[in-house]
């Protein structure tokens, strides 16, 4: 579909584009990270380009790759019709030292995507003008969506009541199953998988 | 309190007066006489509506209607949906500003336990933060789950015992079904479609 489009950041931009590839629909560049600003402004403001949307901003996290992390943003033109994905792989083993350049000088919806990204990944923008956590809480620890953060660990803000506090047992399986008559019950995912084994 | 109180029994004479205890007056008085703080954070608010409109008519017909959104002048706080972590301090300050005597009933799974966000995000069941009442189960509870959690909350004030309780199902189509599966037909084909 944007073909055009590849052929014309290779064009320009040459070896900061450091492969290219087209997955369900949408023509991917992936670009150097030290390049993503330039590469944006091109892409918003070539005519031939001309996507004045941001459609999404994010990242994905691949423990087994260095860099580990890997930004990927949706560009949409409201003119042309046409998208492109563009991404860029940022940090080291540990996610460490991942930052690339924020693109809010050209989409305003970049300011809460990035903060998202930040929360989430850990990924530091340049450049940002507000660069706080989003969705979890200011005392919140490490980034929950990087592949390490273990899922069920949670850092609560109040400190939870215990047994004796409330003159019974508030594990987390009580008040709901078989005994309570429902035909469900928590699974301990972590038991299963050390039965499995 | 430890002693469950009987309920109201007005022994009434032609000359118009009853004889009470004045605890089980004034649990019949505060039974029917709550004022609710919703405190709605999820999908379960959509049912709430359902409970409250007319349909199901859930809180007016047991002197629950008038909501009350500042916690100092409700005494039953209803939190509806999922609480998240970040979101427990609220509900813990909201709790700590209700007047005494005062109840809490857990509407929803998510509410009661945390529900399938079994992750880093959730409060795992609010009684985490907060003491609770009464439980009531279903994702989201159907409104006459909310009924029996209403009418359950109302017993206990009346009798004064602050045990927590749960809603149990009315029935359990899964369990209730033959092979497991809930069959819907039209009416009239299961007994060989003469109508
Ligand atoms: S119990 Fe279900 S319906 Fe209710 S808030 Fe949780 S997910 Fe939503």
């Amino acid at each position: 579909m944007s073909q055009a489009v590849i052929q014309l950041l290779r064009q320009k931009f040459g070896a900061a584009i450091v492969e290219t590839h087209a997955q369900f629909g949408d023509d991917t560049a992936v670009v150097e990270s030290s390049k993503w600003l330039e590469i944006a402004t091109f892409l918003k403001n070539d005519p031939a380009c001309a996507f004045e949307m941001l459609s999404d901003l994010s990242a994905v996290d691949y423990p087994e790759r260095t860099p580990r992390l890997e930004v990927v943003a949706h560009l949409y033109s409201l003119t042309k019709g046409h998208r492109v994905r563009i991404k860029t792989r940022v940090g080291d083993e540990e996610g460490e030292g991942a930052e690339i350049d924020t693109v809010v000088g050209l989409w305003g919806t970049a300011n809460w995507l990035e903060r998202e990204c930040f929360d989430m990944f850990g990924v530091n923008f340049r450049g940002h003008p507000d660069l706080r956590r989003i969705l979890m809480y200011p005392e919140f620890q490490g980034h929950p969506l990087r592949k390490d953060y273990p899922a069920e660990k949670a850092q609560p803000l109040v400190a939870y009541r215990t047994d004796e506090e409330a003159g019974m047992s508030i594990d987390k399986q009580a008040p709901f199953g078989p005994h309570e008559g429902m035909s469900f019950a928590r699974n301990d995912w972590t038991k299963r998988a050390e039965d499995a084994n | 309190m430890n002693a469950p109180l009987k309920s109201v029994t007005l022994d009434g004479n032609e000359t118009g007066f009853a004889t009470t205890k004045l605890d089980a007056l004034l649990g019949w008085a505060r039974k029917w006489s709550l004022f609710k703080y919703p405190f709605v954070t999820a999908c379960c608010g959509m049912e709430f509506m359902a409970l409250t409109s007319p349909r199901f008519d859930g809180t007016a017909r047991f002197g629950a209607e008038a909501p009350r959104f500042s916690p100092r002048q409700s005494d039953l706080l209803w939190v509806v949906g999922t609480i998240s972590q970040r979101q427990a301090p609220v509900l813990k300050r909201i709790y700590e500003q209700m007047m005494e005597p005062k109840w809490v009933l857990a509407f929803g799974t998510c509410a009661s336990s945390g529900g399938f966000y079994d992750n880093y995000t959730t409060v795992p069941g609010i009684d985490k933060v907060i003491p609770c009442d009464v439980y009531i189960p279903g994702c989201p509870p159907r409104p006459e789950a909310v009924i029996d959690g209403l009418m359950l909350l109302q017993d206990k004030i009346a009798s004064g015992d602050r045990r927590p309780a749960i809603v149990k199902p009315r029935f359990d189509p899964v369990q209730g079904a033959q092979d497991g599966l809930v069959q819907i037909r039209k009416k009239g084909l299961l007994e060989g479609g003469d109508k």
